[in-house]
């Protein structure tokens, strides 16, 4: 009785003891599997998403776009006329070149303003976070990201030569859009969503390419800060 | 010989650093050494070290080429190494899922 009694005690403590430290070596282990996983993920994102693009540059490309689009529509296309099929009918009458060249000119200098403003800020970033900007996944993004550009790029140069007015503004939607699809792969998911809601305003502006001046500022303007806006909420 | 744990786990992959080259090799087709050095803010020995010990296991390929004149060394994943690791994975994930 009494020795089943010490064998009852002795298995209790014992298995008592067994238990907390193997609870103790468990949870210890635990802790660092769980540190493996956070590891693992980490790593795998690091090396291949460039995860420094800035969602301020979103809302900056946005607001030049804007500021181009009010430059254009108030001072250099004839103020009141922003049925663009209109305006490009006067424009293809040949009597608009000098209006043709400083809308060029517009354009190109709210590319160059968007664009070294978005690369200033993820750099920025990139510093801040630690990291560096120009790594095999930034290599990798900038070509995915250049290949639909500058086919559009290209083929809105055909375009103007052939005199094809209402489709320019419908192809730097979608070719935009296109390249941020091929981009979104190597940065953050939302890009690809971005990239798909350009597309989608570009097909539209080609249905009706009489806004075309309208679906520009949506798509450029409004899209971008929307997108920036939300991504520095959600990241930064 | 190589020893894995009836679980999945792997020996191989409890040190941090082998853990981080398998992760940057499998989700790219092949990365090379410099690149990986800064990915996972490693010494050139520590890392060589750890290299050398994951393609002893055949669980990673080397590829020796030259860019121009300078040798560059890529690593990229071999199909024992994509298997063992998803398989130390899902045993990792399984152990944090039990609790």
């Amino acid at each position: 009785m009494i020795r089943s009694f010490y064998l009852f005690i002795s298995f209790y403590v014992s298995n008592f003891v067994f238990q907390s430290t193997f609870k103790l070596f468990y949870m210890d282990s635990k802790s660092s599997y769980f540190e493996d996983l956070k590891i693992i993920k980490k790593v795998m994102e690091e090396s291949s998403r460039f995860l420094s693009l800035s969602g301020l540059s979103g809302l900056f490309a946005g607001l030049i776009a804007l500021a181009g689009a009010t430059v254009a529509g108030l001072l250099i296309m004839k103020p009141g006329i922003l049925l663009t099929d209109e305006y490009f009918t006067g424009l293809s009458a040949g009597s608009s070149g000098m209006q043709r060249g400083l809308l060029i000119i517009d354009a190109m200098l709210v590319l160059v303003a968007a664009l070294g403003i978005s690369v200033y800020l993820s750099y920025r970033r990139a510093l801040r976070q630690g990291l560096k900007i120009w790594t095999p996944v930034s290599k990798r993004l900038l070509v995915n990201l250049l290949i639909p550009l500058a086919t559009g790029a290209i083929f809105i140069i055909i375009l103007y030569v052939q005199h094809q007015w209402h489709l320019i503004i419908p192809a730097m939607l979608i070719f935009y859009g296109l390249s941020l699809v091929s981009a979104g792969k190597f940065t953050y998911s939302e890009v690809f969503y971005f990239g798909l809601s350009e597309i989608l305003t570009g097909l539209l502006c080609a249905v009706f390419p009489v806004y075309g001046f309208f679906f520009w500022c949506v798509g450029f303007g409004f899209l971008h800060i929307a997108y920036g806006l939300f991504m520095y909420r959600k990241y930064e | 010989m190589m020893r894995v744990s009836i679980s999945g786990l792997n020996k191989l992959f409890e040190n941090r650093i082998r853990l981080g080259i398998m992760s940057v090799l499998m989700v790219n087709d092949s990365y090379d050494f410099n690149n990986l050095k800064e990915t996972l803010r490693v010494t050139d020995g520590n890392l060589a070290s750890h290299l050398k010990a994951l393609e002893e296991n055949d669980l990673i390929k080397v590829n020796k080429q030259f860019i121009g004149r300078k040798p560059n060394t890529s690593y990229s994943v071999t199909e024992t190494g994509a298997r063992l690791f998803r398989s130390h994975l899902k045993a990792l994930e399984d152990i944090i899922k039990a609790q």
